[in-house]
């Protein structure tokens, strides 16, 4: 997974490929005439810089360390469990009934050796309560243990304005309220919050139908459903769509809604390296020449499973080989944009218009509205007959209650006003200063020296930190000097690499992101967290910044 | 032995030699031979594995959907779906959504929920672990923890993810699950049935590491039936089996204070290990919840896949729920009146010629069932709808309880559903029966 080195990153090795590794300037979607396509139906925009990504490995003194510094973690917790059971120390954690004592234990002791001895130790980086809107900055309840985070108790003073580099506001839309959301206002009143039915039954409301014909021109395919919650789209949808005998190619890294859904619909899965075409095209070849194992019948359809930003990476999907593969071998795709939405891409719609495609190639989209769109719930879309399809035969469309009318009204108005359907240029102005915001931190991480892992162009900015103690280190001192960051360990990444995770917003003033930058600076020299070898110079940018202002 | 050493060569036999030698010489022969594997014949070429690319033609991703299928047509509420519903440009009174204790419509629920918007806005952009814990969900966790006298509270944000995330959080592969009457496999709770399965289990050592769970709902929403709480303690003491109880439909409906099917027996809440329910139904908000002992649902914090990896609810809708449950501590009355009404119904309808009630008196969710169906599912759909568009032209709204037909394990028999909530006055309850006589009357005779 960590591939030395920066630069652009095309491993062209698709027979229309041939000439991808000299990057020319026509970029990845020349050869496969989809450029051309996409001209001709109009698209504005047309990808031609080539795409870059770096995983840089760390030194390997950093590895040592932190391997070490787990080892170390386990055997205190041997000893501590040891400890605990002679019972000379004393047991926090919460116990069974007296009446149940003889029933089957309900988990295994070894299950959680690691939330007890090493997860606890630093839990107060996580679940930390705020209380106020998560917008670019916000407000921190403060809290305490007095028990080395077995319990936590509030004092009652509030961190204020502390800034938020960890909540998924892309465009700065989750913010407490503002005249620009009178409508959601008006649609709670007249609403009310909840639906009580099924979309089936009697919960589907004009209001859905005005959101999904809106999310359907967003993204400029022929029809779009809309979900309650996006954990669920992926969960209950994916079951609908494929089944036993038929094969799923899924990336290594995709989300835990992915993954459970294509359990939950026993199909076949088979897992290709992350962003590797080579692993996937592989896989495609053997599933269409060999068959289903052992009995050889042709596979009934093949799914590709993809993401369009990967959370906990910062890399953005191979899209245009991906397409020119599934047409090659007739497979679909299905890509999960859920942060891409939004947030890449010139005027917002995703990784599609992002890489200048045709959405009409992709057979699934789905995404979700909590990150872009300061709401919550989930889409897929794609062609009528899909739609229609699992408007039928989804599990949410008949169990599960349809999206909260207010909740719909307010992804209404965010998407009007990405679209610019509200009279004002201020979406598209916002989706530029994300990408603007996006670029400038990571050029800056990347002079300072810090290993920032994916691509140039994504929001999502994954800084890593190895060991286990300078993460709790980095989370506290952050917090302490007023900036709330969002560090995750095992299980979520590998186990020995640890990553504090920025997600740059529309929000975030130059000025803002200055102070971040700042404090990284000392934090990084505190703390030893420069550990890249190749240290980008100061110069200036090579590419005009202004090209993209609308007014100067 | 020296001497020994000193004869050895003169001592072998000549054609010992000459057959290790042979020996030495075919081993080497077959390390350097080329091995054959059997696949090897039947390797393809290249331009075969073309050719079978090329030829291979999967199947449409979606079958196509026919254009009559009901779920297509389906109903289309304009403004918000409450008391007076208008229905496909029609106004009715609603007996379709579950919006038993009327709180959709409630002014006091609105306007908490706008003070949250006014303060946080609509999302809460990260999932719990990532700084999308808000007070207002802290507060909402700790009054349901009261109000069910419980330990601890969890929350989620959608409700069938729920149930969903809760018990997979709990179970390895191999632990056996007696499911009856989940929502998904809705079976009716057959007790000799949960004996028997408890009977298999008689291997002791494989019997003493296998966890026994016996998850039940609380009032079954496809049959209207009561689970027999009682008998299901005593065998989860006997077998020592745990329990996890699905309240969605009964929490907030039965019991004193509306607590559910525990305080509707008298059950002490410590019997059960975890209650799941969801807060569409009775709190008029979106999510649900599941409560218990801190023990069982601590766990839940880090395994629960819908709480662990998706946003957290949205803090309007925790506010609605929460203001929802001021009003349902504050006036314990309403739930008398719901089961009066429900009662009253359940009178009124009894007695109509081709339709048979389906649910126990005290279910304010219950089934309306064809007493001779014609033998074919589609043709009870068909004229169960016809039944349904009738009432709905006399401003009456109903609707057919749906089903994903093909992944019911009990697929039940076609049925209107009928909802009594605390709004509908005793007028409208009468005029709503009538009318379904009517309807029946005119459809099936």
């Amino acid at each position: 997974m960590a591939n030395p080195g920066g630069g652009a990153i095309c491993n062209g090795n698709l027979h229309n490929h041939g000439k991808q590794s000299d990057g020319s300037a026509s970029g990845n979607c020349a050869k496969n005439g989809i450029v051309k396509e996409a001209q001709q139906n109009g698209w504005p925009h047309v990808y031609d810089k080539p795409l870059v990504e770096s995983f840089e490995e760390a030194p390997l003194h950093v590895m040592v360390f932190t391997y070490l510094g787990y080892g170390l973690g386990t055997l205190f917790g041997y000893l501590r469990d040891f400890l605990r059971s002679c019972g000379i120390e004393k047991c926090n954690a919460a116990i069974e009934r007296e009446e149940q004592k003889d029933f089957v234990p309900l988990y295994q002791n070894f299950e959680n050796f690691y939330t007890r001895n090493l997860y606890m130790r630093i839990r107060d980086n996580w679940n930390r309560p705020i209380c106020s809107a998560p917008g670019s900055r916000f407000d921190v309840m403060e809290r305490v243990s007095d028990d080395y985070n077995w319990t936590f108790r509030f004092t009652g003073r509030i961190i204020k304005d502390v800034i938020n580099m960890g909540s998924y506001n892309f465009l700065g839309l989750a913010a407490s309220y503002d005249e620009s959301m009178r409508t959601v206002k008006d649609v709670l009143e007249e609403y009310g919050l909840g639906v009580a039915s099924t979309r089936h039954e009697m919960g589907t409301l004009d209001k859905h139908e005005e959101l999904e014909n809106l999310v359907a021109k967003f993204l400029n395919v022929e029809a779009a459903m809309v979900f309650g919650m996006g954990f669920a789209t992926n969960s209950m949808n994916i079951p609908a769509l494929v089944g036993k005998g038929c094969l799923i190619l899924s990336d290594e890294l995709n989300h835990a809604s992915l993954v459970l859904g294509a359990r939950l619909s026993g199909a076949t899965i088979r897992i290709f390296k992350h962003n590797n075409m080579q692993s996937l095209e592989k896989l495609l070849r053997d599933a269409v020449i060999y068959g289903q194992p052992r009995i050889r019948r042709a596979w009934k359809k093949i799914l590709i499973l993809v993401e369009g930003i990967y959370s906990m990476e910062g890399s953005i999907v191979r899209l245009p080989q991906i397409v020119a593969l599934k047409k090659k071998y007739k497979a679909y795709l299905y890509i999960d944009e859920a942060h891409s939405i939004g947030s890449v891409g010139p005027t917002g719609r995703g990784v599609v218009e992002f890489f200048g495609l045709d959405p009409r190639d992709v057979d699934v989209l789905m995404g979700t509205f909590t990150k872009s769109f300061g709401a919550s719930g989930g889409y897929i879309a794609g062609r009528k007959d899909l739609v229609d399809y699992l408007r039928v035969h989804s599990h949410s469309a008949v169990y599960a209650t349809s999206m909260s009318p207010p909740v719909a009204e307010q992804i209404i108005r965010s998407m009007k006003f990405i679209m610019g359907l509200d009279g004002t240029t201020q979406g598209l102005q916002r989706v530029r200063q994300l990408a603007k915001n996006t670029r400038y931190f990571r050029q800056r991480l990347n002079e300072m020296g810090f290993i920032i892992y994916g691509n140039e162009e994504s929001p999502v900015i994954p800084l890593l930190l190895y060991m286990p103690a300078k993460v709790a280190a980095f989370a506290r001192h952050l917090l302490n000097r007023k900036i709330g960051v969002v560090v995750v360990g095992f299980p979520a990444t590998p186990l020995a690499e640890a990553r504090a995770r920025f997600c740059v917003s529309a929000a975030h003033t130059r000025e803002m992101l200055d102070t971040v930058l700042e404090n990284l600076d000392e934090m990084g020299d505190l703390l030893q967290l420069k550990y890249s070898r190749h240290r980008k110079s100061a110069r200036p940018e090579l590419y005009d910044e202004t090209s993209f202002e609308l007014d100067d | 032995v020296p001497g020994r050493a000193e004869q050895w060569p003169s001592l072998a036999p000549a054609y010992h030699l000459i057959l290790e030698g042979i020996l030495i010489l075919w081993i080497i022969r077959l390390l350097f031979s080329k091995t054959y594997k059997l696949q090897e014949r039947s390797d393809l070429t290249v331009k075969e594995k073309e050719e079978l690319i090329e030829e291979w033609q999967p199947e449409p991703l979606v079958p196509p959907v026919s254009k009559d299928h009901p779920a297509l047509n389906y109903n289309i509420v304009s403004g918000p779906p409450s008391h007076n519903i208008v229905v496909n440009g029609k106004k009715c009174v609603n007996f379709a959504s579950f919006n038993f204790l009327g709180l959709l419509d409630n002014a006091r629920v609105k306007a908490a929920a706008l003070a949250s918007l006014k303060k946080y806005g609509v999302g809460t952009c990260g999932p719990r672990g990532f700084y999308g814990t808000f007070d207002v969900h802290l507060d909402l966790e700790d009054r349901l923890a009261k109000f069910m006298k419980t330990e601890e509270a969890i929350i989620y944000s959608y409700g069938f993810a729920t149930i969903a995330s809760a018990i997979p959080a709990y179970s390895k592969r191999g632990s056996p699950f007696h499911l009856h009457g989940l929502p998904g496999s809705r079976c009716p709770l057959n007790l000799k049935c949960v004996l028997f399965c408890f009977f298999l289990l008689k291997n002791p050592r494989k019997a003493r590491v296998t966890r026994r769970f016996i998850v039940v709902e609380g009032l079954y929403m496809n049959t209207g039936t009561v689970c027999p709480l009682p008998e299901l303690v005593k065998l989860k003491y006997k077998y020592k089996a745990r329990i996890f109880l699905e309240e969605s439909l009964s929490f907030g409906v039965l019991g004193e204070h509306g607590r559910g099917v525990t305080e509707h027996f008298g059950i002490s809440i410590d019997d059960i290990d975890l209650i799941s329910a969801n807060m569409e139904n009775s709190l008029a908000s979106v999510g649900g919840f599941c409560c218990g002992r801190s023990f069982v649902i601590d766990h839940q914090r880090l395994s629960g896949q819908g709480y662990c990896f998706s946003a957290s609810l949205p803090p309007l809708l925790a506010a609605a729920a929460i203001e929802a449950l001021n009003i349902m501590e504050e006036n314990p009355g309403i739930f008398l009146v719901l089961k009066e009404k429900c009662e009253r119904i359940h009178k009124a309808l009894q007695g109509i010629s081709g339709l048979k009630v389906v649910g126990e008196s005290l279910s304010p969710a219950f089934h309306l069932q064809l007493t001779d169906s014609t033998g074919a599912r589609e043709k009870d759909v068909t004229l169960l709808q016809e039944i349904v568009n009738h009432c709905m032209n006399r401003g009456i709204a109903l609707t057919q309880a749906r089903y994903l037909e093909k992944e019911e394990k009990c697929l039940p028999p076609p049925s209107i559903r009928v909802v009594v909530t605390v709004e509908q006055t005793d007028e409208e309850l009468e005029r709503a029966a009538r009318i379904i006589k009517e309807a029946a009357q005119a459809v099936l005779l």
